[in-house]
């Protein structure tokens, strides 16, 4: 039988806020257990929570981004359960009246567009954690995480594949730190990815049952996770069994999902509007400011990256997916001066090359550069204008990125790099290695024209790559067919 | 020093240097160490607290606010830091709250000097104060019989003199109930016009802060202190506080004071109703206009304050689950083990029972029969007082259907408990400022007039009251035993 896969996506967006959602306590990851949680995070008795109102500006701007509908009236709910790591024995969330609904982000996998629904995202705190490994026979409570925002985005069941669930994960990524709302450190828990998974019969109008997949935290990995839980879930159904719909924990080190709970015991939550908090009431004029603040957005900068600068659609599409890599790029081409059409594609070139090379071998990202827009921009102003060849340039390029000098410029004096231009040096360079390669030179009489190419590679490396290799082949065959 | 001592002529007397902060605080506190061991209105006494306070205040190196020097007993709900905040309850028996509930932080910028803790119902459950895990508060006009709850404590207290003033909270009627069957002067204000922070929640959407005195106007003093937005509680609302006390005029000329017929129905003791006629008459002879008012969903109140009140109540009691604070049971031998012996052992029989009721009406399946219908009937509730006051500027009725009943005799009766509240309840429902006012006796038990007013006319409700107040003594009257005392 032919499966189809069904899958969509829930992504607890963590919101870049200074302060937690319901206290003034911060939300800087990576403090003493306890150290960041308030009385109101521990939910000590007579405590009281108050919005922080940059979550709601950040919400609304992310529901303007993926095109939803801003509620003008949204509520803020309680949501039942026990766990140490909850210290209300309720969680904050919204239920029935979310603050954003009905939106899309748009794909493209293996060259197809594909709109994938967001049915809705809202606005919810989150809870502890609870260090079960770090004590013999007790677990460890830190409320640090306690109250820290979140956006839980909820995506329609609109992808069939692992690709596209990876590609609609990286969009949405992409778009929620161009917005500046979520700083994206998957490591860190900042954006978290719940995959809902299911498998039907190719072409059945009917939804399998689904698993609801944790603990995925890159994309990497959630594609594997996808792509193992409709293996598993095929070979369930064709051995004649049934899925059972459950939560299931990813396991990268084994590559498999394994059962964490049965949602047969799923709780009543007892939802109810919490008493302690008014509804949100947003209006069409603050709708309205946040719209006109947007940043450009992905989609748009990639589609002005290949009318500005003449960068294909690929280029375009990778330097836009992060808005510091596209803001570096956009300073690289910039610094190297000249025309932007003809600026861009080395500057691209160089950034998706050379750079980011450079980079993955120390593992930066490019927000931590040891190379600045400026330098690099100077070296491509400095092989475009012919004062080094492409070759030397990469030469000058390490040079930077291992910090020794303060620009290409000050590389190529200090090194003696700059291109010989005096016709009389490299016609020295050219007579000598016709003198010192007679085989070669009469190869070349003999009708193996090809054979220039290592005469021109002699001279290159008597001039110790100063030479323009242009003008050395111009001059070389000049001489050659003069012989 | 005597009883009769209002608190502005208290201040006014330490200002003048007559009476020093320490000397007031010292009464106070030989006062309920001579009375408190027959009323048990105190959960804490803060003796020590006390006099460092007042001495401060004398010191000069205390604020110098409009209370500067007074006494007051809080409700053990209103967390008070370094002092152990109970609620009344076992599960908060070993809580020592580590800061001011924002009503406390305020009184004490105020000036005022915190003698204790008062005895209340366990997390404000109940109307007899007979659910406290510390034991019953006993009526100190009838040690026999129940001050009313929950702030049993703080009015017993008060009418017995060991206090001039106390704070309360009221979700149902637990400021009003109480102030009337100790025939003590409580208010409630307008929902939010105290912060509920620090205020340990019962039901959040109903429970609001107030205070008892010996009289409107000293609850015009205490109040103006108390109120006041708070950016910590979200449903305080930011609106200037006048100044209650100095707009006192006692003229209530023209006023139209409503009578809901609903409250004068069957039901009614006889006796509290011809206390209250009596005082409908007085205010009438103070120049006010009677007006028969319809508060047609009346009876719709008591049913939907108890799916309400418990709905909430089962969520803000969530938090006490022996992990962080407050009781734990020993030796738990898993995480449910933990989580059920610690609430099974830490929570007394009334508050499980609401418990319960709350989760049941919140739970799946309910949740539309029960608590969404409540907040529809709640609505119709609170659209019956907008139309009254449409007409009227006041109401006036019974607080209770009679007045204070022996201890024990309607612990077994859960219901009949609940129905104690049919008055006061439908004003917590729509949040309106309410008070009671003494009005009477009937066999040496108080009786007390309510008065109901619309949102944020404290003002008025306040005006009414002493201009009654100024018209008769049911207010100075004093229990047998608890007399004033000589001044020092």
């Amino acid at each position: 039988m032919n499966w189809e896969a069904v899958i969509g996506l829930e992504v607890h967006i963590q919101l870049a806020t200074q302060s937690k959602i319901f206290s003034t306590a911060p939300t800087a990851y990576g403090a003493a257990p306890n150290a960041q949680a308030s009385a109101v995070d521990i939910a000590l008795p007579g405590v009281l929570p108050v919005i922080n109102a940059g979550v709601i500006r950040m919400a609304t701007r992310f529901g303007l981004a993926i095109d939803a509908t801003i509620a003008p009236r949204s509520v803020f709910a309680r949501k039942h359960y026990f766990y140490p790591d909850l210290p209300k024995g309720y969680q904050i969330s919204q239920y029935e009246l979310p603050i954003v609904a009905g939106g899309h982000l748009d794909i493209t996998v293996a060259g197809r567009d594909k709109r994938v629904g967001i049915t809705r995202a809202h606005l919810e705190e989150d809870a502890g954690k609870s260090l079960h490994e770090a004590y013999d026979r007790e677990t460890g409570i830190d409320l640090n995480r306690a109250g820290t925002p979140l956006v839980e985005c909820v995506s329609e069941p609109d992808m069939t594949s692992a690709a596209e669930a990876a590609a609609y994960a990286r969009k949405l990524h992409s778009l929620v730190t161009y917005l500046g709302i979520c700083d994206g450190n998957m490591a860190e828990g900042s954006f978290r990815i719940d995959a809902n998974v299911s498998v039907r019969p190719a072409g059945s109008a009917e939804f399998g049952t689904r698993t609801e997949t944790k603990n995925v935290n890159s994309f990497r990995f959630l594609e594997k996770a996808i792509h193992f839980e409709i293996e598993r879930q095929i070979d369930v159904l064709e051995s004649g069994g049934t899925v059972v719909q459950e939560t299931r924990l990813y396991d990268p080190e084994a590559d498999e999902t394994r059962s964490m709970r049965s949602k047969e015991e799923a709780h009543d939550y007892r939802y109810f509007p919490d008493p302690d908090l008014l509804p949100v009431a947003i209006d069409a004029d603050f709708i309205e400011a946040e719209r006109a603040d947007l940043p450009e957005l992905p989609d748009a900068k990639r589609a002005r990256f290949v009318a500005d600068y003449g960068l294909g659609d690929d280029d375009a599409a990778s330097l836009t997916q992060s808005r510091v890599l596209a803001d570096y790029f956009e300073a690289t081409v910039a610094a190297a001066g000249g025309d932007a059409a003809s600026q861009g594609k080395p500057a691209a070139n160089w950034i998706m090359g050379d750079l980011s090379g450079a980079l993955n071998r120390e593992g930066r990202g490019v927000d931590a550069s040891p190379v600045s827009p400026s330098q690099l921009g100077g070296l491509i102003a400095r092989v475009a204008d012919g004062t080094i060849s492409g070759k030397i340039g990469k030469e000058v390029f390490e040079a930077l990125f291992a910090g020794e000098g303060e620009s290409a410029d000050a590389i190529i004096e200090a090194r003696g790099l700059r291109q010989i231009t005096d016709t009389g040096a490299i016609e020295g360079y050219v007579d000598q290695v016709i003198a010192d390669n007679p085989d070669q030179v009469q190869q070349y009489l003999d009708g193996k024209t090809k054979i220039v190419g290592y005469l021109v590679g002699q001279v290159m490396k008597a001039s110790q790559g100063k030479a323009n290799p242009k003008d050395v082949n111009r001059m070389l065959v000049a001489k050659l067919d003069a012989l | 020093m005597t009883a009769e001592d209002g608190i502005r002529s208290l201040v006014a007397r330490r200002a003048a240097g007559e009476i020093s902060a320490a000397e007031i605080a010292a009464h106070y506190l030989e006062r309920i160490e001579r009375h408190d061991g027959d009323l048990n209105t105190l959960i804490s006494v803060c003796a020590e607290r006390a006099r460092a306070q007042a001495e401060a205040v004398d010191a000069g190196t205390a604020a110098d606010g409009p209370l500067a020097g007074l006494p007051l007993i809080h409700k053990d709900i209103f967390c008070t830091e370094g002092v152990n905040t109970s609620c009344g309850s076992r599960m908060l028996d070993n809580f020592i709250a580590p800061y001011d509930a924002t009503a406390v932080a305020r009184l004490a910028a105020a000036g005022a000097v915190t003698l204790g803790k008062a005895n209340m119902d366990e997390f404000a459950m109940g109307s007899s104060n007979e659910t406290s895990y510390y034991g019953p508060v006993r009526n100190p006009w009838n040690r026999d019989y129940v001050p009313g709850g929950s702030s049993g404590g703080s009015a017993a207290a008060v009418a017995a003199g060991l206090a001039p003033a106390a704070t309360g909270t009221d979700t149902g009627g637990s400021i009003r109930q109480p102030a009337a069957l100790c025939g003590v002067t409580g208010i409630k204000p307008t929902y939010g016009r105290v912060s509920r922070y620090g205020m340990i929640a019962f039901a959040s959407s109903l429970d609001q802060g107030g205070c008892f005195a010996r009289s409107a106007e000293d609850c015009a003093h205490v109040l103006g202190a108390m109120a006041g937005f708070d950016a910590r509680d979200s449903t305080c609302v930011e609106r200037d506080v006048p100044d209650y006390a100095a707009a006192l005029d006692g003229d209530i000329r023209g006023l139209r004071i409503g009578l809901p017929k609903q409250y004068f129905a069957d039901g009614l003791e006889a006796g509290s109703r011809a206390a209250i006629d009596r005082a409908i008459a007085e205010l009438e002879g103070l120049g006010a206009e009677l007006v028969e008012i319809d508060l047609p969903h009346t009876d719709l109140a008591v049913s939907t304050y108890y799916v309400i009140a418990p709905a909430e109540a089962s969520s803000n009691l969530a938090r006490y689950d022996g992990v962080r604070y407050g009781h734990r049971c020993a030796d738990p031998v898993d995480l449910d083990d933990l989580y059920s012996r610690s609430r099974a052992e830490g929570f007394g029989r009334e508050v499980q029972r609401r418990i319960m009721i709350g989760a049941y009406v919140l739970s799946a399946g309910y949740y539309d029969a029960y608590y969404v219908k409540a907040q529809q009937t709640r609505r119709l509730i609170a659209d019956d007082f907008t139309r009254a006051f449409a007409d009227v500027d006041l109401i006036a009725g019974p607080v209770t259907q009679a007045p204070a009943f022996r201890l024990g005799e309607k612990l077994d009766d859960p219901v009949s408990m609940y129905l104690n509240d049919v008055y006061t309840l439908p004003a917590s429902l729509a949040g309106l400022p309410g008070m009671s006012v003494p009005a009477g006796f009937v066999e040496g038990l108080p009786v007390g007039l309510q008065l109901l007013a619309p949102w944020f006319e404290e003002g008025r409700l306040l005006n009414a009251a002493h201009a009654f107040q100024q018209a008769t003594d049911w207010h100075t009257r004093r229990p047998p035993g608890y007399e004033s005392q000589e001044t020092p």
